[in-house]
């Protein structure tokens, strides 16, 4: 990993008529990586694209690119100047272009050998080739964003910006699509931020994600750092699922909690004996019919390969457990569990 | 998130620093405030023009002429009105939610009097129905007399004329009121109990009502505006009037406070269809299956088919008949070198008239596009405000400051200018086209803004993060996208310059007489006949935008 990143806002904020759209925001990106801002419609992510790109000035703070300023409060590079590409929510497709006059729209610094070269070149990476002479209207949805996406990498971008980008396609193409452009922009060897207010795609798509919330961002992370080691509450709520259990420190790693004493590798910070509440996601609670610990089948969702329990502890406490389906047990039922987490997260009260 | 589509560039808070870019924002205004200051100059100096009142004329003029002008005006409109709805809303009724023999013909057959213009018209009908024509003529053959047939010469004529003339407006926007959402409105008031008749009285017509307003005001706004058709019937209008008192009487002053009173009424009307309408539009669901309609027999059926071919016949088809049988006699001796001037000169005046507009409307549509500001819009409201205006106004407006702006030149440079030099800007084209340029920038704008409303920003901001911007996305995105608006605005615009007839009049130079003027000239002197070659070149190029027109109304499938 080089030293230096390509991208980096630093405390960015924008603001509309006294109203903040994005407040000290910060992030970077290495070369090569996929970030993403993830978070609910009006949380601001949207604005932050449109300032990496180039569509809104900024109120406070700094972009540099490869370490060059892109925009602070005086400065505004405008968008055609930047080397940004953007891939639109609507996908912004001329219509009155073939497939390869709106790949090669951005190309007119090449020669006409080139660019045709060149057009060939994205339309085979985004598996269109034999489609260059359609019009937009005459493709599908799925094809649509792969002209999008190939057209805004056609001029070799510095970075690209994808405004969610699958939020136009039906459910089961969205998987299938993310996962294909996950792979041609690492082919691309692209740098790219995505916007999406879908954890799955967020998770499936970035090596980075940051969860946003009121023009900020709550957490910059890993997926996997993400979900194991939400930063605050507000994370442990937005990504996956999981509840809340109240328990006292009873070790430099570990903490009593009613299903039993929860460990973790690390010591988690906090002084003996205090009160703090541990994020218990529903794969960490295991059933398991010889445990001694008994709960209560309060609600079950039947998932295909297993089932999501709602689980009254004696107490009165309601945890989430995830059973392989042929564990069918009905509403009301007693069933054994255990404690199996490998992560402690816990916050204080 | 997206509230940015509709910042005003003004509202940004306090202490906010003015980016790279901000100039822009006022350019794109100051465009626009550039081009309506045609149509907003005029209107300014017709509204200041009783500061300086001419005692005799003005006398003359509220002792004699202005009763029997408000008279006149009050009897056009209600006789226009009565008329145009009558004629247009049972044929709109009718073609809408009926299915009769001919149906699919009259459909399209109904707008065809829109291509002739009501000036043509007159002196056709004159021709057909006064003493001398051929229907009287045949009236005496087989009855010996014709006393008994009412006089076309009258108010009656004009107003028969007229609505003739302008109830398309009514029949267009009725058929697309009733068709778009009459049907499933009228089979609940079916299944409430209510027969068809009541529907259409307790239904679809007050449903239809806010259409129903803006066609009748179109109409009557055509009948304010009038020149041709009221000067042909020699009746006095607010028009001919002011005509008279620039060109007979030699005062400018009166003219314009002539003009003055006809754009109070004039904004008069726009403020009633506005309050009447109170900006209730009901939403049409747009109906996706193609509708059934009530089939029509025996004699409903022929009824409905006798009184569209009536309506045809009167409006379109015996007036055209009645120039083709002149043409046939005078077309020898008409088709000259002349003639073909009169042609180059309209069509000359129609290309760069609409050259000058369509460039405009684009300006105005890509101004507000940049700026989204109300200040912005308001400017473009402004330059757009012309077709409302009559042509004779707009030529008296503009010209009263070309000439004070000529004088002031000649008393500025005097010794510079060649001896006796009187006029510099006065009676040139560029002053004519001005004038078109603001009675017909709402006719081009509003091509190339729905045109320009189907490309998004996404498009743009597109183009701009592949470096595409300024003239190069103007040039790469909007013109090709807006290929089709602007071919549209460069027709209608043309065939709209081309039947002008008081503009052209009043502001042409010397010699530069079209084929309106050719009309004009001829049917003031009664020679009916040597006005029809003109008449029928303006019908056939006439024809162009209604089958556009035509074209459009089949493709959104509601009518076919």
């Amino acid at each position: 990993m080089t030293s230096s990143p390509l991208l980096q806002l630093d405390a960015i904020s924008q603001r509309y008529a006294r109203h903040s759209v994005v407040e000290q925001l910060s992030l970077s990106l290495q070369r090569g990586e996929i970030g993403c801002l993830l978070g609910s419609s009006g949380c601001g992510k949207t604005t932050v694209l449109r300032c990496i790109a180039g569509f809104e000035p900024l109120s406070g703070g700094r972009i540099l690119i490869d370490g060059q300023l892109l925009a602070d409060a005086r400065l505004h590079t405008p968008a055609h100047k930047r080397q940004i590409g953007m891939v639109f929510q609507d996908y912004g497709l001329f219509p009155h272009l073939t497939v390869a006059g709106n790949v090669g729209f951005g190309l007119d610094a090449l020669a006409r050998d080139a660019r045709a070269a060149q057009v060939a070149r994205m339309l085979a990476l985004v598996g269109l080739d034999g489609l260059a002479q359609r019009y937009p209207h005459e493709l599908s949805g799925g094809q649509q964003q792969r002209v999008a996406l190939a057209r805004a990498l056609a001029p070799q971008p510095r970075l690209l910006l994808l405004d969610e980008p699958f939020s136009n396609l039906d459910v089961s193409l969205r998987e299938r699509l993310g996962q294909e452009v996950r792979d041609i922009l690492k082919a691309a060897q692209a740098t790219a931020i995505l916007v999406t207010h879908d954890q799955h795609e967020a998770f499936a798509m970035a090596d980075k994600v940051g969860v946003m919330e009121q023009g900020r961002i709550m957490q910059w992370d890993s997926p996997y750092n993400l979900y194991h080691q939400p930063a605050n509450r507000m994370v442990a709520d937005f990504i996956g699922q999981g509840v809340l259990l109240p328990g006292e420190v009873c070790a430099d790693a570990c903490i009593r909690i009613e299903l039993g004493e929860a460990c973790s590798l690390r010591p988690h910070g906090f002084a003996a004996g205090s009160r703090v509440e541990v994020l218990l996601r529903p794969d960490d609670v295991a059933h398991d019919d010889a445990s001694p610990l008994r709960a209560r089948v309060a609600a079950r969702a039947f998932r295909g390969a297993e089932f999501l329990y709602t689980l009254a502890l004696p107490s009165g406490q309601t945890v989430l457990s995830l059973a392989p389906s042929h564990h069918d047990h009905a509403i009301g039922e007693e069933i054994g569990v255990r404690l199996d987490a490998e992560h402690l997260v816990a916050f204080a009260i | 998130m997206h509230g940015e589509t509709s910042s005003p560039a003004t509202t940004y808070p306090p202490g906010w620093r003015k980016p790279a870019w901000w100039p822009a924002v006022s350019r794109w205004q100051a465009l626009a405030a550039l081009i309506s200051s045609v149509t907003v100059l005029p209107l300014l100096v017709i509204a200041l023009s009783f500061a300086d009142v001419n005692a005799d004329i003005w006398a003359h003029l509220s002792e004699f002429v202005l009763p029997r002008l408000l008279a006149n005006t009050a009897l056009l409109l209600l006789g226009v009105g009565v008329g145009v709805l009558l004629l247009g809303v049972p044929l709109g009724w009718l073609v809408a939610v009926h299915e009769f023999p001919g149906r699919r013909v009259f459909n399209w057959a109904l707008m065809l009097p829109l291509a002739m213009p009501a000036y043509v018209m007159a002196f056709t009908q004159i021709g057909l129905l006064d003493f001398s024509g051929v229907l009287q003529s045949w009236l005496r053959e087989v009855w010996g007399s014709s006393a008994w047939f009412p006089p076309i010469r009258s108010r009656g004529g004009v107003v028969l004329v007229m609505s003739l003339a302008l109830y398309p407006y009514v029949y267009l926007l009725a058929r697309d009121a009733f068709a778009s959402q009459g049907r499933r409105a009228l089979e609940a008031a079916q299944s409430l109990g209510l027969s068809p008749w009541q529907g259409f009285w307790r239904v679809a017509l007050p449903m239809a009502r806010p259409w129903l307003i803006g066609g009748v005001s179109l109409a009557l706004m055509e009948a304010l505006a009038d020149f041709g058709t009221v000067s042909i019937f020699s009746f006095d209008a607010f028009t001919t009037a002011i005509y008279k008192a620039w060109f007979a009487m030699f005062s400018l002053s009166s003219a314009s406070q002539l003009s003055s009173l006809l754009v109070l009424l004039v904004f008069a009307l726009i403020w009633l269809e506005q309050r009447l309408r109170g900006g209730r539009a009901y939403h049409a669901g747009r109906l996706a299956q193609p509708q059934s309609r009530l089939p029509l027999h025996g004699w409903p059926a022929a009824l409905a088919c006798g009184f569209a071919s009536l309506v045809l016949l009167l409006a379109f088809v015996l007036p055209f008949g009645q120039l083709l049988v002149w043409v046939a006699r005078v077309w020898e001796a008409d088709l000259d070198a002349r003639y073909i001037d009169f042609v180059w000169h309209s069509l000359a005046l129609a290309i760069m008239a609409a050259g000058l507009v369509t460039l405009c409307a684009l300006a105005l549509s890509y101004a507000q596009r940049r700026d989204p500001s109300p200040t912005a819009r308001l400017w473009v409201r402004l330059a757009t405000l012309g077709y409302a205006v009559p042509g004779t106004v707009l030529a008296v407006g503009l010209f009263i400051p070309v000439a004070a702006l000529d004088n002031l030149l000649i008393a500025w440079l005097g010794a510079a200018l060649p001896e006796g030099t009187t006029a510099i800007f006065k009676g040139t084209l560029a002053v004519m086209l001005l004038a078109y340029l603001a009675r017909f920038a709402a006719v081009g704008f509003s091509s190339v803004d729905a045109a320009m409303q189907r490309i998004t920003r996404s498009q743009e901001e597109t183009a701009r993060s592949l470096g595409v911007a300024g003239f190069a996305l103007l040039r790469r995105v909007h013109v090709p996208m807006l290929r089709g608006g602007l071919l549209t605005a460069v027709l209608m615009v043309c065939v709209d310059v081309m039947k002008e007839m008081p503009i052209t009049l009043m502001t042409r130079p010397f010699g530069w007489d079209t084929l309106a003027v050719r009309i004009f000239e001829m049917t003031s002197e009664g020679e009916w006949e040597r006005a029809a070659l003109p008449a029928v070149a303006l019908v056939l190029v006439g024809l162009l935008p209604v089958l556009l027109l035509a074209r459009a109304s089949s493709h959104t499938g509601a009518h076919r």
